[in-house]
């Protein structure tokens, strides 16, 4: 890619310009039928991408569905001093941090313990049968993850409080309960996620020089040692990327996920950006309020991604994008 | 590799095996779970709350459910949905990686620019609305395809692929007389079928499982895919409704019918996933690599 543009430049130093307009229009007309293949697909991104961030200008108006974009009222930014005012904000933004450091601390570990175990079995069945299972919760929907919790965890029969009453416990509403809410969120992105998390640093682990084991095993380090001062170290670089990339998806927690767990007694610590915008918008009609909310939750989204890709770039690693 | 076997090998060996036994039991045990309740009857399942193996096989669950043509029709929609969105967002991937893996093509930075920041920023979902209901596919089953046409990762990956193949083989072609067309579906796609079946695979399951895109521009219940329909059945009618509408008047289903259902929408997915589980890692792994 680079390469192209070095070229094509050196040769704007040597040819004319009338001479590099027609190499420049005679390279396009050899590849025009190149250009109707991606037709489709650039016209799909210009209707479906493009269109609606156009439309992120009713976030500035009184949009009413009848009077178009056109006709309706601009307001400035009437819309985001309502939403920073609004005394929910503070809760769907602290509800959105939360969630976020669950997802940092209590998740992004894992899938990197799970690859060092697996790793570490010589039994390769074992190790396939293992792989296996743990991804396949991957490639169930959200409905089917919420749906089997829902149904081994509610009152009305679920095996978790059929056991809390055979051990003489009170049942507890998981569902219905804002105390159990987070654990249950960051329980089903682990039983989901964890295991197709490892497939990254089993690559990376994969690729580790097994002289460095030998040397170590010569140093007399055990299983346990050279795990946390080969491996580990080894993969660090996909480790930062990993977490840098994590950074940047701050505000992406899922709305499939959350919406089919909030209710009216779990909103206090269940409501998102996302949900708030489904609710605030498509149920109560506010299209251009909720616009707005949605619109400053991509904007700090692109800052953080931008944020997390330029320490990617400053510690050293590459950047992603 | 040489092996170790001292004591204290051996023993984090069997530590190691016995916490993955564990994680393996505890991720697959829902599933065994909620298959075998589906069997019981709903008295054993009532009674022992925990079945691993019903001891009394019963089919009512699924004669209950497919007794009206709820479920079967909304297992329609999400086969057809699935079949002709595969099709559909496979054959406009394909197209655009193919014509954007070609190194010759003009404006091809700005292009893939011009993609890969929708994979950064995007209107959000009101403005995504709008275009659809202007677009005239509200409460069409077109709605749930034609607005994720592409997806930009896969077709990055697909893109990635065509780009790693010998530029030899295009040469040939062209110097056989094959237009860009020819080239693409008699010489390039033969030669990548690997990648092809693991994109194809990916948006399969997507098209599957979606959900959100049927909630938010379907209003039709009769339009309804089966994720939506097993919310309706699991979720909203036991109590956890967010929506307003009120479920109360109608009695509850039973577990084993709620447990019947679950398996009915997860099925199709089990059934595709040990043949191409190879694949799906290596697509993974594909997409994790810098662009």
């Amino acid at each position: 890619m680079n390469n192209d543009l070095v070229t094509v430049k050196k040769s704007t130093t040597v040819i004319p310009e009338t001479n590099r307009r027609a190499e420049l229009w005679r390279r396009i007309k050899k590849n025009k039928l190149i250009y109707l293949m991606i037709l489709p697909g650039i016209l799909y991104f210009l209707i479906y991408k493009y269109l609606p961030m156009y439309g992120l200008i009713i976030a500035f108006q009184d949009y009413k569905p009848y009077l178009g974009i056109s006709g309706s009222e601009w307001v400035g930014f009437e819309h985001f001093k309502r939403l920073f005012s609004e005394p929910d904000f503070w809760m769907i933004f602290g509800n959105t941090l939360f969630l976020f450091l669950l997802q940092l601390v209590i998740f992004f570990p894992i899938p990197i313990i799970l690859a060092l175990m697996l790793n570490e079995v010589r039994n390769h069945a074992f190790k396939r049968t293992v792989q296996t299972i743990i991804y396949i919760p991957h490639f169930m929907s959200w409905v089917i993850i919420v749906s089997i919790c829902y149904v081994i965890l509610t009152l009305d029969g679920g095996v978790v409080n059929g056991i809390l009453e055979s051990l003489g416990f009170q049942q507890i509403n998981f569902l219905l309960s804002d105390e159990w809410f987070r654990p249950m969120y960051i329980l089903q992105v682990i039983w989901r996620e964890a295991g197709w998390g490892t497939i990254i640093f089993l690559a990376a682990i994969a690729a580790v020089d097994p002289q460095l084991y030998e040397a170590a095993r010569m140093d007399g380090a055990n299983r346990l040692q050279q795990m946390i001062h080969i491996t580990l170290p080894a993969i660090k670089s996909v480790i930062v990327v990993l977490l840098i990339l994590k950074i940047g998806d701050v505000l992406e927690l899922g709305f499939e996920h959350i919406y089919l767990l909030l209710n009216s007694s779990n909103r206090n610590v269940a409501e998102i950006f996302d949900t708030y915008v489904y609710t605030t918008g498509l149920q109560q009609g506010q299209f251009s309020y909720s616009t707005a909310v949605g619109f400053f939750k991509g904007i700090v989204g692109l800052v953080l991604v931008m944020f997390a890709n330029w320490l990617a770039k400053k510690s050293g690693e590459e950047g992603v994008y | 590799m040489v092996e170790d076997k001292s004591i204290g090998s051996r023993l984090f060996n069997w530590t190691n095996i016995i916490l993955l036994t564990i994680i393996s039991l505890l991720t697959i045990l829902p599933f065994i779970h909620v298959v075998a309740s589906s069997f019981a009857t709903s008295a054993e399942l009532a009674a022992k709350r925990f079945v691993l193996i019903p001891t009394e096989w019963s089919l009512a669950a699924y004669k209950y459910i497919f007794s009206t043509d709820t479920v079967l029709r909304a297992l329609g929609v999400s086969v057809g949905v699935t079949f002709f969105g595969t099709l559909w967002s496979m054959l406009l991937s394909v197209l655009t990686a193919y014509g954007l893996s070609r190194r010759d093509l003009v404006g091809r930075r700005f292009i893939m620019f011009f993609i890969v920041f929708t994979m950064l920023f995007n209107g959000g979902m009101i403005p995504m609305f709008l275009v659809v209901k202007e677009t005239g596919l509200l409460d069409s089953y077109l709605s749930l395809i034609i607005p994720v046409s592409i997806n930009a990762f896969n077709m990055i990956i697909l893109k990635s692929f065509f780009q790693g193949l010998p530029d030899g083989l295009e040469e040939s072609a062209k110097i056989d007389g094959c237009n860009d067309f020819g080239i693409l579906f008699r010489i390039v796609l033969p030669c990548s079928m690997p990648v092809l079946a693991t994109i194809s695979l990916f948006y399969a399951v997507t098209y599957w499982n979606t959900y959100m895109h049927a909630i938010l521009y379907l209003n039709d219940a009769s339009k309804w895919p089966i994720q939506v329909l097993l919310r309706q059945i699991v979720v909203l009618a036991g109590g956890m409704n967010y929506d307003g509408a009120n479920y109360t008047d109608v009695p509850p289903p039973e577990q084993t019918v709620k447990m019947a259902v679950i398996v009915v929408a997860t099925i199709p997915v089990l059934l595709v996933y040990p043949f191409l589980q190879k694949h799906f890692a290596k697509g993974a792994l594909l997409g994790s690599m810098k662009e």
